[in-house]
């Protein structure tokens, strides 16, 4: 508990950006709702034919997935893609469904008797709405507005995924980090938004069923004045972020955080232009799209990844070969392939320094020697894939003096430390390794496929800002291993904050 | 021919079930048509008709000289006050809300309006600054009822359409009413058709009376003439309202 007030008291400055994309997300979404939503439900309540395939189609919607709705709305155009937009387009698609049913419903529960008596007085149909229907259905149109911003609050979570922001960040950079108190820092302050949305919702019902002494036409046309303000508003600063500025992207994972940083860090420091950051997109799929359709103008790939998830290749150890390939493959799609970081987050082999520094391990071949007395734990993953375990095993020779054993990846670095095994298989660039004092041995034989770093940028975002192209040329090779295992250790275990963690870096090598 | 005519009118629901039959009755300006009879008897379709929420299937209602199929139907129905039993306020209007909905619709001035609201809470008996902003549910029955009569009459209609208006009103706040109405009619003297299943109530405050049975009108005339009509279901009427013989009229 006390972690948690340290986290957020130390990142309260962040945190309260994020509440504000957070409620500016469900706010806008859930006003655009209501736009759509009220007439909708108001037009159906008015032709019982329809109030139920109308019910039926929102309900359908209700019920996909929310990182499919993503998925589905990336390709779109104007409402697709990565960023607010396309995530106020989804949380509008979930938010529908409660509005229009709570219009529907209180439409067509008022008692036909007044309804009689409005016509039997002359009341045109539009006066029957404006007068009698709306004011009368208001209290169960507010309480569906509700439902519906409550539910956005925590729809809203998820968007961060596809880089739009909110609370939903700290939950994703938690889980990457398994870290349960960044979950938390995100997952609290969601809850209690919800139910603060919730109570202030259901002040304003109360406030709108007391009967008020303002004329209930002019009431209904502030309110609806009061919307389409707040929604062409929301529409202006959407639009407004997007214009002749650099977009950098990243996965969701803290490597990716930093390696966004370092490059939208460089870019501004190089060039001057402005930098909008959309990190911690949710995976490399939606990166990929991202910077298909332009909502991405540059984020960091890895080779190996390119080659068999993005263009569904056969994996390769020829590092030449690979880089040559990915980057033909991305320039037939008007994407560039910039010159490598400098480090390659493939496979580790990995053993206790001491042991390294006393038998004067340096290769795998250097292991193959004394493995016959050793034990050796696996992530379960590379014990089954075709270029893990069985390979490496049959490329140098290993035996070991059990089989190896099955275990978790992150407890595997602690196992390896505390002697229960005495080489694991790692990420390279894993925090832990400086952290623990371990040691990667050299793929001598060339084993493992390369997953070289390289950032990945829109051909014509680099035509038309050559100096953007320069900032990231400038990047090449400048990266070690070793010093981003020191930056990931920075991030996963010291807590420190991404952005400072890459300004060191690059005040540093300078 | 400012009343209300109705010439051989017949209408029905549904195919083959006639609710009125060849209905022939005309209403002058002024005067007091209380229809009396059992329920599912066609009383209310009869009021419908004149506001054309109805439209006859034969024959023609005529509203001031005009079939009613040729009247903008919104026109019509401002020109007509309506008031029905119990219900019929709105109730997320103030008194003085639902009083001023058809000024308000004809798009009169506020000043007007307001002036109006008061004009007819005072006709009505209730206080203009104690009631024009209660809303309806702080009302007793009877003075819902009054607050219902105020609002048909808020346009000054010709015509005016009440169907069972004291109907769920306790027996003495009834009587006043009963008395309230004769005076308001003394004094705005508007074309009335009354509907009611209370013999009493009809003869009481209607110039004539009809007694209407299926669908048709089998008996019309002046409440001292019934008690001479040998028709054996107005016969059944008369004798359960146990009548005195002499009865006296209101307004004689």
């Amino acid at each position: 508990m006390s972690n948690l007030l340290r986290f957020w008291i130390d990142h309260r400055g962040e945190l309260a950006i994020m509440l504000g994309e957070h409620v500016f997300l469900v706010a806008i979404s859930t006003v655009i709702a209501a736009g759509i939503g009220v007439p909708l439900g108001v037009f159906a309540a008015r032709r019982p034919r329809l109030a139920t395939p109308f019910v039926a189609v929102a309900n359908v919607v209700q019920t996909i997935p929310s990182l499919a709705m993503f998925g589905f709305l990336l390709p779109v155009p104007l409402l697709g893609g990565v960023g607010a937009r396309a995530a106020v387009v989804a949380l509008v698609f979930y938010a529908l469904l409660p509005i229009v049913r709570s219009t529907i419903v209180g439409i067509t529960s008022i008692s036909a008797s007044i309804r009689d008596v409005g016509v039997a007085m002359g009341m045109r149909s539009r006066d029957l709405l404006w007068q009698i229907e709306l004011p009368l259905a208001t209290p169960s149109i507010v309480g569906g507005i509700r439902v519906a911003a409550v539910i956005g609050v925590g729809s809203a979570t998820i968007a961060a995924a596809i880089g739009a922001g909110g609370l939903g960040q700290y939950i994703y950079r938690g889980l990457s980090m398994v870290d349960s108190t960044v979950i938390l820092a995100g997952a609290i302050p969601a809850a209690l938004l919800a139910l603060v949305v919730d109570g202030a919702l259901v002040w304003l019902e109360q406030r709108l069923s007391t009967r008020q002494r303002t004329s209930p036409r002019r009431r209904v046309a502030a309110l609806g004045t009061l919307l389409i303000v707040i929604a062409v508003l929301g529409t202006v600063s959407v639009r407004a972020r997007g214009t002749s500025t650099i977009v950098v992207g990243s996965k969701n994972f803290t490597e990716q955080i930093i390696l966004g940083e370092i490059v939208a860090q460089t870019i501004e420091r190089e060039t001057g232009l402005p930098v909008q950051r959309r990190l911690n997109l949710g995976g490399t799929l939606i990166c990929d799209r991202a910077l298909l359709t332009g909502d991405v103008d540059v984020y960091v790939e890895y080779t190996g990844t390119a080659l068999t998830a993005i263009f569904h290749q056969q994996p390769s150890n020829d590092r030449g070969a690979v880089i040559n390939t990915v980057r033909d493959l991305y320039a037939r799609s008007g994407r560039t392939l910039l010159p490598g970081l400098g480090y390659d987050n493939t496979f580790a082999i990995l053993v206790r320094g001491s042991d390294a520094r006393q038998r004067g391990l340096r290769t795998i071949d250097d292991v193959a020697r004394v493995a016959p007395q050793w034990r050796a734990g696996f992530g379960y993953e590379f014990l089954e894939r075709p270029d893990g375990y069985p390979g490496l095993a049959k490329t140098y020779g290993l035996m070991f003096r059990d089989p190896p054993q099955v275990m978790d990846l992150m407890l595997s670095y602690r196992a390896l430390a505390a002697r229960q095994v005495d080489l694991i298989a790692g990420d390279a660039t894993a925090g832990l390794i400086e952290g623990l004092d371990l040691v990667q041995l050299d793929d001598n034989r060339r084993y493992f496929p390369p997953y070289d770093a390289v950032p990945v940028a829109r051909a014509t975002t680099l035509l038309r800002y050559p100096e953007v192209r320069h900032a990231l040329e400038r990047l090449s090779g400048r990266i070690s291993a070793t010093e981003m295992r020191r930056m990931n250790y920075a991030a996963d275990a010291r807590h420190e904050n991404p952005a400072d963690i890459a300004r060191a870096f690059l005040d540093r090598s300078r | 021919m400012d009343g209300v005519e109705f010439r051989h009118v017949s209408f029905g629901y549904r195919a083959g079930v006639r609710v009125l039959d060849d209905l022939t009755v005309t209403i002058r300006a002024g005067e007091v048509l209380a229809l009396v009879g059992a329920s599912g008897t066609g009383k209310t379709t009869l009021l419908k008709l004149v506001n054309r929420m109805l439209v006859p299937d034969e024959g023609a209602v005529y509203v001031q000289g005009k079939d009613t199929r040729e009247w903008d139907p919104i026109r019509l129905r401002r020109s007509i006050g309506y008031v029905i039993q119990e219900v019929g306020l709105f109730p997320h209007l103030e008194v003085g809300g639902n009083i001023a909905v058809v000024p308000r619709l004809e798009q009169w001035p506020d000043d007007a309006v307001a002036a109006r609201v008061r004009e007819l809470l005072a006709l009505v008996g209730l206080p203009p600054e104690q009631f024009a902003d209660r809303w309806p549910d702080e009302l007793s029955g009877g003075q819902r009822q009054r607050v219902g009569v105020a609002r048909a009459l808020a346009a000054d209609p010709p015509v005016l359409l009440m169907d069972e208006p004291f109907g769920a009103l306790d027996p003495v706040t009834r009587r006043q009413l009963h008395n309230e109405f004769r005076r308001i009619q003394a004094r705005v003297s508007k074309c009335v058709i009354l509907v009611t299943h209370d013999l009493t109530e009809a003869m009481l405050l209607g110039d004539r009376v009809g007694v209407m049975e299926r669908g048709r009108l089998i008996w019309c005339g002046p409440p001292a003439d019934i008690d001479a009509s040998t028709d054996p279901t107005v016969r059944e009427l008369v004798e359960a309202a146990s009548l005195p013989p002499s009865f006296p009229r209101a307004t004689a």
